[in-house]
């Protein structure tokens, strides 16, 4: 049985004035049924272009997905004909986004945003399918839900907001999840509530997540698996407990010791130095070697491919791969 | 909404008590007089003119006794230039022909304006933006006396498909009705393109595109509501443009609207008449500035809860 979603050298870029840079480049994983996988990194890594690319989102041009395949039940995500695509978006894929004060039509009732995914995929008629959404509200732990769902994006808080779009987002009983950064614009105490109800409907419903975040934190207790995106590759892949405690890339090492939890009171906040590379350029080597403090001459020279040096663990750290440099 | 309206046309008062103030004063100021152009007009009968016409007594007089007939009657008084013809007599005639080219060009200008400016919106920045624009560009800078007998030229004399001037025929219609809401629609379709081109890019039509939903729903559904909000406040004032008439493209076609008494009335020292196209028009402007703000509102949720 093949899984839920097979993505093969992923390639996007795109096509600027200032040149082009290459947001995501040579991506691979798999996500199975029911799986949750995480994707970490910092600004600009390319973890939400990579999502976006499986959704055919990213705006055309400039952006340009240059190869690759997203393989989801026997279609090519990133060739099909749109008409495909849109029977599959919002159907079997949905989304949710990480502001949800901006990604609510702020000109349509709620009602009407929430159960459009109803009314363009499946043969229901108007009441039916506004009862539905109530009975979603009610899910996703909107009060009064039958009042509310008649109101407009702007009388409802960021949280309350977050979860008109999960309800939206799941109405339809999606395979698969896509989760962009779903808690970062919101209040912390927020936040955890927002986390607990992604995992209760997935519980419910069965289906794949794939949470996009800059924060180990929430991904930690989170994700089955995790890939760390670095300059637009994925640099380590593993489960949560391989990468925290059988780290395998320098990277995913610096941003742990980066974490404040893990550091004494008083003493300054480790960071990683430099900056990370501009993907503009063409880059020869391991894109994280100028940084890194095992670095050594054959890290910016030698071409770096993801592979596995555990059971289900892969990294990109030549000297790893090369010597089972400990770290 | 019923409070905000009520307001509304009660605030109408004190302006057009200043619009009316401000013009009957003005034009009682310029030189000349509505007899002073006839020929031979003796002493005697000016004077005798002036007191059929309430001309003689103190201005402020003047202004009072047209205000009263004015509020009390709705009589916007004699014209003292068509002899046996009322204000209200001649807007009466005259306006609905303005109305009905109005109304026609209006359809022209929304026709072209929204179908070229949401076009253009859908793919920036290539031949499907470009041409409808640099088409809306043209029509902006093009007056109404170029344009009006260039479209002559070319399907009146040219292809003989329409009469050159007139208002006699249905075909007569639709030369000055092009003229006239060619530059309406340029406008709108430079409008539309803008308040879609920013809706476009929100966060929210992501959302939709992540539903499934095609791009006829996201234009119809997601987009129109807020693309539009630029073009219903641009409709207000040129409705009530439209629907006076213009003087250009009335004298251009020989179209007997209200247009041409804009300007012959003034040169006539028409007093009442001037008084009565200026109020028209004023309350015509105020009256649909406040249905843009009603359906405004009816747009934009946010505004509802201000």
């Amino acid at each position: 049985m093949p899984p839920l979603l097979q993505v093969e050298n992923l390639h996007t870029s795109f096509h600027t004035r200032h040149g082009i840079v290459r947001a995501v480049h040579d991506v691979s994983f798999d996500l199975e049924k029911g799986e949750t996988l995480g994707i970490v990194g910092e600004s600009g890594s390319g973890k939400s272009v990579t999502c976006y690319s499986i959704m055919r989102l990213i705006p055309q041009p400039p952006g340009r997905i240059e190869k690759g395949r997203a393989m989801f039940g026997g279609v090519d995500l990133l060739s099909c004909s749109e008409e495909q695509l849109r029977k599959i978006r919002g159907k079997r894929i949905s989304m949710i986004f990480q502001d949800p004060m901006t990604s609510l039509n702020p000109y349509l009732k709620v009602e009407d945003q929430l159960i459009e995914p109803l009314l363009i995929h499946e043969e229901i008629s108007h009441a039916a399918a506004v009862k539905r959404g109530i009975e979603m509200l009610d899910a996703v732990g909107v009060p009064a839900s039958a009042e509310r769902i008649k109101q407009y994006p702007h009388q409802f808080s960021g949280g309350m907001r977050q979860r008109v779009m999960i309800a939206m987002a799941l109405i339809t009983k999606p395979d698969l999840l896509i989760a962009d950064e779903p808690t970062t614009a919101l209040d912390v105490t927020v936040q955890a509530q927002i986390l607990d109800l992604i995992k209760k409907m997935q519980k419910e419903l069965g289906m794949a997540v794939i949470l996009i975040s800059h924060d180990l934190g929430v991904v930690s207790g989170f994700c089955d698996r995790v890939n760390v995106m670095y300059a637009g590759r994925v640099v380590e892949s593993g489960t949560m407990h391989d990468l925290f405690q059988r780290t395998k890339h320098p990277y995913t090492r610096a941003l742990h010791k980066s974490r404040p939890v893990f550091q004494p009171k008083g003493t300054e906040l480790y960071t990683i130095p430099g900056m990370p590379p501009d993907v503009s350029k063409q880059i020869v080597g391991c894109p994280f070697a100028p940084r890194c403090e095992f670095a050594v001459d054959y890290c910016t020279r030698e071409p770096v491919l993801l592979k596995e040096v555990e059971p289900k663990h892969t990294t990109a750290c030549l000297r790893v791969q090369k010597e089972g440099l400990k770290l | 909404m019923f409070r905000f309206i009520a307001r509304r046309l009660l605030e109408m008062i004190p302006v057009l008590f200043i619009i009316s103030a401000a013009t009957f004063f003005m034009v009682h100021a310029a030189p000349g007089g509505p007899f002073s152009r006839e020929k031979k007009v003796s002493p005697e009968i000016l004077k005798q003119l002036n007191a059929f016409y309430g001309l003689d007594k103190p201005l402020l007089q003047q202004y009072g006794n047209y205000i009263w007939k004015a509020v009390r009657h709705g009589d916007l008084g004699p014209s003292t230039k068509y002899a046996n013809w009322s204000v209200n007599e001649l807007i009466g005639a005259s306006f609905p022909v303005s109305l009905e080219l109005g109304c026609w060009a209006l359809l022209v200008a929304l026709i072209l304006g929204l179908g070229a400016g949401i076009v253009a919106s859908l793919r920036p920045n290539t031949a499907s933006d470009y041409i409808p624009m640099s088409l809306a560009m043209a029509g902006i800078c093009l007056p109404t006396f170029v344009l009006g007998p260039l479209l002559i030229g070319l399907f009146a004399l040219g292809l003989h498909w329409y009469n050159a001037l007139g208002w006699d025929f249905a075909s007569d219609r639709v030369l000055p009705a092009l003229t006239l809401g060619i530059f309406y629609a340029a406008y709108i379709a430079r409008l539309t393109r803008g308040g879609m081109l920013e809706i476009l890019n929100q966060d929210f039509i992501r959302t939709a595109r992540a539903k499934g939903a095609s791009p006829w729903r996201i234009v119809t559904k997601h987009a129109l509501k807020g693309g539009l909000l630029p073009v219903v406040s641009f409709l207000g004032p040129a409705v009530a443009g439209l629907l006076t008439g213009s003087f250009v493209v009335e004298t251009i076609f020989q179209v007997p609207g209200l247009g041409k008494f804009f300007v012959t009335s003034a040169f006539n020292r028409d007093y009442t008449m001037v008084m009565g196209t200026v109020i028209f028009y004023a309350t015509l402007i105020i009256s649909l500035n406040l249905v843009v703000d009603v359906v405004q509102v009816w747009l934009n949720p946010k505004l509802r809860f201000e």
